[in-house]
């Protein structure tokens, strides 16, 4: 057995002594090292997920659709420079006829060969098995459109490919790359049960949608140290005569920019975060341990008389605070993989891997205890500095009586109300300002954690309120596989339940202004749009101006333009004309990329009609069943969105992420407030239990004492309040600016309720505590401790 | 023979807030090996100051301190702890043991850092504590404590044992098997042992008394006839 030292086993004797306060602090650390341990455990597992999925399945580098081009073209592509190997196909979107489910799903239709394995993209077989020759009929599924629709393979969907309905055979079901995070166009979130990815024989493909001979989508994958730009380039011009829409890199595919999108939110808010707990853990240390050394001062005066040295003796301190780091460290790894399994399950809601699994790295839980060892060191530091600083025959000496002043808040006038109570806490506080001050930080660090959880709630209603009721108000949306004539916009008019109708247009174009450039679909916009407005991030509707474009301020500063300024277009469909337009106008609005355009205006540049890419309807309730039905049949329809189950599902994405973000934030924001108050109020009471006790026996009611020291908690929690408020303003606004990027904003808005209720939470920890130490006063023995020699 | 210490032209100067506090002016005295030696005098009277910096754990402001060859005057911190760490036994008034440790263990904290130490069941048994050892500070009586604080001083084999109104706070009887635990250290030992006290009985067991008043020796007595402790008229 290993025998401890006289010394070490003083240390965990005291330690258990102030088990109540060590433990609180230790809850701080853990929340600090379980916000650590999940953030970067969840970056550690999904980059090297990610990572070696894509090197085993060989994931593209550069992507293009284009409207047609023949085979033939393959080999120029194949020789461009760099690239080390290609794939062409055909790629269209289906809707589908499934019969649970009373909308038209859709599907997006990928080409691959029966006979060999794409050699860029390739897909992970879960099961079944992969196409065979000669059946046209036969398909792969994506998992998550199987799971969700509960299919099984040798299970058939019924389909509209090109006008006609067909039935399509599961034999597999498979993962892909590609698709890790796969949405329907123009929606918000992914509906795995309304949208999927079929992988279909090339030839049978082709034949459908007249594409013999051709592809309308390339993807290459290229050599280490090619230049993608160099690339994009070569290839954009070998597609142009081709209808080519602009190929783009992999950090601008879809659902590659979505993984790593998650992977830098992850990586900001795994260090900033923690490193915020750590501190207030390392200030409230400082401040307990201030305290049990002044209690220690005899014993170290004796350690000193009995030989011990400088360093031993603070060394001994010094690991106290070790010590408490280290309880906080085991509790936080085991609660940070807890945590972040469970986000983990989240994750694979949304991003389909062939695997997804929590791996707390050895590196994270070695950094987690560094940083923890450095703060915890620092917050002792100074303490025990001092403490062991004190001559020894000075040691011996009770310290001397505390030096109080009357704080400047005490004017004649407002003594009067003050009270002896009100004056003594006002001046306990202004004897220790650095104590209130880590008292005033930490409560207000647990008031921005509860906030921000709050905040996201509200961002997210008040991106409901101005996306789904101000901007766009129709309930159907319907998108043609080809732009139609006016026809085709009375023909919906007379669908059963159409009330209105309006005609929308987008056009695909490459926008220029000098050398910065995107691509992004410019919408036609009518005169006075009745269904589908454009609000900025306020709700506030916005008048086009008739001649010019409108840009979002996301696109104006993508592109470094203001208005009055002119933009290149350049249309990638049609007669691809390229004009120069002056930029009329800017909305900040929520949308990431966007530009509209007066529709005349569009329809002029395009040298067209009256053409329409889709439409938005206003219905009767009481007959969308009918209409659903309808538009499932309609071959011309490439997707249809309505918009009750859109936002449902929105709802219900954004309910599972939102309730556990909240939950996790008021867990740390309960573990903070409680570790602070509980300290706060036990580094009172241990002080000045002489003091009350001495008020008790001068007649004082236990009442009037725990208001004493009641009241200095309730004034730091109440000055903690507003500090907090702003300090979660502030926090909220550098987390939603992380994620404001160039395909959706968040609105920064923070609700009178979201402030009342952290508010209330905060209060609500800080009362528990109080009354816990209370409790400890009501036991106050007041002869013994009259008769304790300080 | 050369004196164990010797403390020549001794001065103290104490700066208590905005007042100057002359703890000691001008002491000189001498202290031979292996004597019992009390150091009488009212509060005040600088008795804690010149034991306090015989025994390394403060500094004068002026004069010389000998502890056989060595300047403690010259010494620094490191150095003044490893002659406390070495030589120095220490007894106090309010027995500053260390609360959360057992008495065999307070001993242990001594011998744990000592060149040659005693067992610390042998240092209690010398005190007469050999059966409470594993019992803590506050399971034990005033006179008790002290009387471990006597064996956690001497378990090091100390030249010198430094006792601070070590009956101070402590009632007749019990103070009484203090100074017998005290007296047979120094018989059995010969441990050189210096006790502050006020209570002028307590002279009476010393071979030399010296008196202070206000910072100042006043008289130095050697004595031949010595009083067992239970004959100390209080």
């Amino acid at each position: 057995m290993v025998r401890l030292s006289a010394l070490n086993r003083k240390l965990l004797r005291d330690l258990w002594g102030m088990k109540g306060q060590a433990f609180a602090i230790a809850m701080v650390v853990a929340a600090g090292v379980a916000m650590y341990v999940m953030y970067q455990s969840l970056f550690a597992s999904l980059s090297e997920t990610q990572r070696s999925y894509y090197a085993r399945q060989r994931f593209g580098h550069v992507f293009a659709s284009l409207k047609r081009a023949p085979q033939r073209v393959a080999a120029d592509i194949a020789a461009i420079p760099g690239v080390s190997a290609m794939e062409t196909r055909v790629v269209s979107s289906v809707t589908l006829d499934l019969e649970n489910l009373d909308e038209p799903a859709g599907a997006q239709l990928v080409s691959i060969h029966s006979d060999r394995r794409p050699t860029v993209n390739d897909l992970f077989l879960r099961r079944g098995r992969w196409l065979e020759a000669n059946r046209p009929d036969e398909i792969l599924a994506s998992e998550g459109f199987v799971i969700a629709n509960k299919l099984e393979p040798g299970d058939q969907v019924p389909a509209v490919i090109n006008g006609r309905l067909r039935r399509l055979t599961i034999v597999g079901v498979a993962l892909s790359p590609e698709y890790i995070y796969s949405i329907r166009p123009g929606e918000l979130v992914p509906d795995d049960q309304r949208y999927g990815i079929f992988w279909m024989d090339e030839k049978a493909l082709a034949a459908a949608f007249d594409m013999e001979g051709g592809f309308n989508d390339v993807t290459l994958a290229l050599s280490p140290g090619t230049s993608t730009e160099e690339v994009i380039s070569q290839l954009d011009r070998i597609l142009e005569p081709y209808g080519g829409r602009g190929a783009i890199p992999r950090a601008l595919q879809l659902s590659n920019w979505t993984v790593e999108n998650e992977l830098s939110q992850l990586q900001s808010f795994g260090f900033l975060l923690p490193l915020i707990f750590l501190i207030v853990a390392s200030f409230i240390l400082n401040v307990a341990l201030t305290r049990a050394l002044a209690l220690q001062r005899p014993q170290i005066a004796a350690l000193k008389a009995l030989g011990y040295d400088n360093a031993a003796i603070g060394w001994h301190y010094l690991k106290w605070g070790f010590v408490i780091g280290a309880v906080g460290i085991v509790i936080g790894v085991v609660g940070g993989a807890v945590l972040g399994t469970m986000i983990i399950d989240l994750y694979n809601v949304y991003f389909r891997f062939p695997e997804l699994r929590f791996v707390v790295p050895p590196r994270v839980v070695v950094g987690a205890a560094a940083l923890t060892f450095i703060a915890a060191g620092a917050g002792a530091f100074g303490a025990v500095a001092r403490a062991v600083r004190i001559p020894p025959a000075e040691a011996m000496r009770p310290e001397a009586p505390a030096r109080y002043r009357r704080t400047v808040l005490e004017t004649p006038l407002l003594s009067r109300y003050l009270g002896t109570a009100g004056r003594m806490v006002l001046r306990n506080i202004a004897r220790h300002p650095f104590r209130a001050g880590a008292s005033i930080f930490g409560i207000s660090f647990a008031v921005a954690i509860l906030m921000i959880g709050l905040v996201f709630n509200d961002a997210t209603e008040r991106l409901i309120q101005t996306q789904f009721w101000e901007a766009e108000r129709q309930d159907v949306t319907v998108n043609f596989v080809e732009p139609r004539g006016s026809a085709a916009r009375y023909a919906l008019a007379r669908l059963p339940g159409v009330i209105a109708v309006e005609p929308q247009r987008a056009v695909a174009v490459r926008v220029r202004a000098g050398y910065r450039e995107r691509y992004l679909a410019i919408s036609g916009v009518p005169p006075t749009p009745r269904l589908k407005r454009i609000v900025d991030r306020n709700g506030e509707p916005i008048r086009l101006p008739p001649g010019g474009v409108v840009l979002s301020l996301t696109l104006a500063k993508a592109l470094d333009i203001s208005i009055g300024d002119v933009v290149t277009m350049e249309v990638l469909e049609g007669h691809r004309p390229t004009r120069r337009v002056e930029v009329t106008g800017l909305v900040d609005d929520l949308l990431g990329l966007s530009a509209y355009m007066d529709l005349e205006a569009l329809h002029r540049l395009m040298q067209e009609g009256d053409v329409t890419t889709g439409a938005l309807m206003l219905v009767d309730m009481a007959q969308e069943p009918k209409l659903a039905t309808t538009l499932k049949q309609i071959p011309t329809v490439a997707g249809t969105g309505f918009k009750r189950s859109v936002l449902r599902r929105f709802r219900e994405v954004l309910a599972a992420n939102l309730g556990l973000s909240i939950f996790i934030n008021l867990l740390f924001a309960s573990v903070i407030a409680f570790g602070v108050v509980y300290n706060a109020a036990r580094i009172s009471l241990s002080e000045r239990s002489r003091e009350l006790a001495s008020l008790r026996v001068l007649g004082f009611t236990r009442a009037e004492i725990s208001l004493i020291l009641m009241g200095e908690l309730a004034l730091l929690t109440l000055v903690s309040l507003p500090v907090g408020g702003a300090f979660g303003y502030s926090l909220s606004a550098i987390i939603v600016g992380s994620i404001d990027s160039e395909v959706y904003r968040f609105p920064l808005y923070v609700s009178r309720q979201a402030v009342a209720w952290s508010f209330l939470g905060i209060i609500g920890a800080a009362l528990v505590s109080g009354l816990i130490v209370r409790r400890k006063l009501d036991a106050l023995d007041l002869v013994a401790v009259l008769k304790i020699r300080e | 023979m050369t004196p164990l210490f010797q403390v020549r032209d001794l001065a103290k100067v104490y700066r208590m807030g905005e007042v100057e506090v002359h703890a000691l002016r001008q002491v000189t005295l001498m202290l031979d090996e292996g004597q019992f030696v009390v150091l009488l005098g009212p509060s005040g009277s600088g008795k804690s100051t010149l034991l306090n910096i015989i025994g390394g754990l403060d500094v004068p402001t002026s004069g010389r301190v000998f502890y056989r060859d060595t300047d403690l005057t010259q010494a620094d911190e490191g150095e003044l702890t490893s002659y406390r760490r070495q030589h120095v036994g220490f007894v106090f008034q309010f027995y500053n043991l260390i609360p959360s440790l057992t008495a065999v263990e307070n001993v242990a904290l001594v011998t744990e850092i000592s060149v040659n130490p005693m067992a610390p069941e042998e240092a209690l048994r010398l005190v007469k504590l050999d059966a409470r050892l594993d019992h803590f500070p506050a399971q034990l009586s005033g006179g008790e404590q002290q009387r471990v604080a006597i064996a956690r001083a001497i378990a090091k084999r100390p030249s010198v044992l430094l006792c601070d109104e070590p009956t101070g706070a402590l009632d007749i009887s019990t103070g009484i098997v203090v100074l017998e635990a005290l007296q047979r250290v120094n018989a059995e030992l010969g441990t050189t042992t210096v006790v502050i006290t006020h209570n002028a009985a307590i002279a009476s067991m010393a071979d030399r008394v010296v008196r202070l008043a206000d910072g100042r020796v006043t008289a130095v007595e050697d004595r031949t006839e010595k009083v067992s402790p239970q004959e100390l008229n209080w």
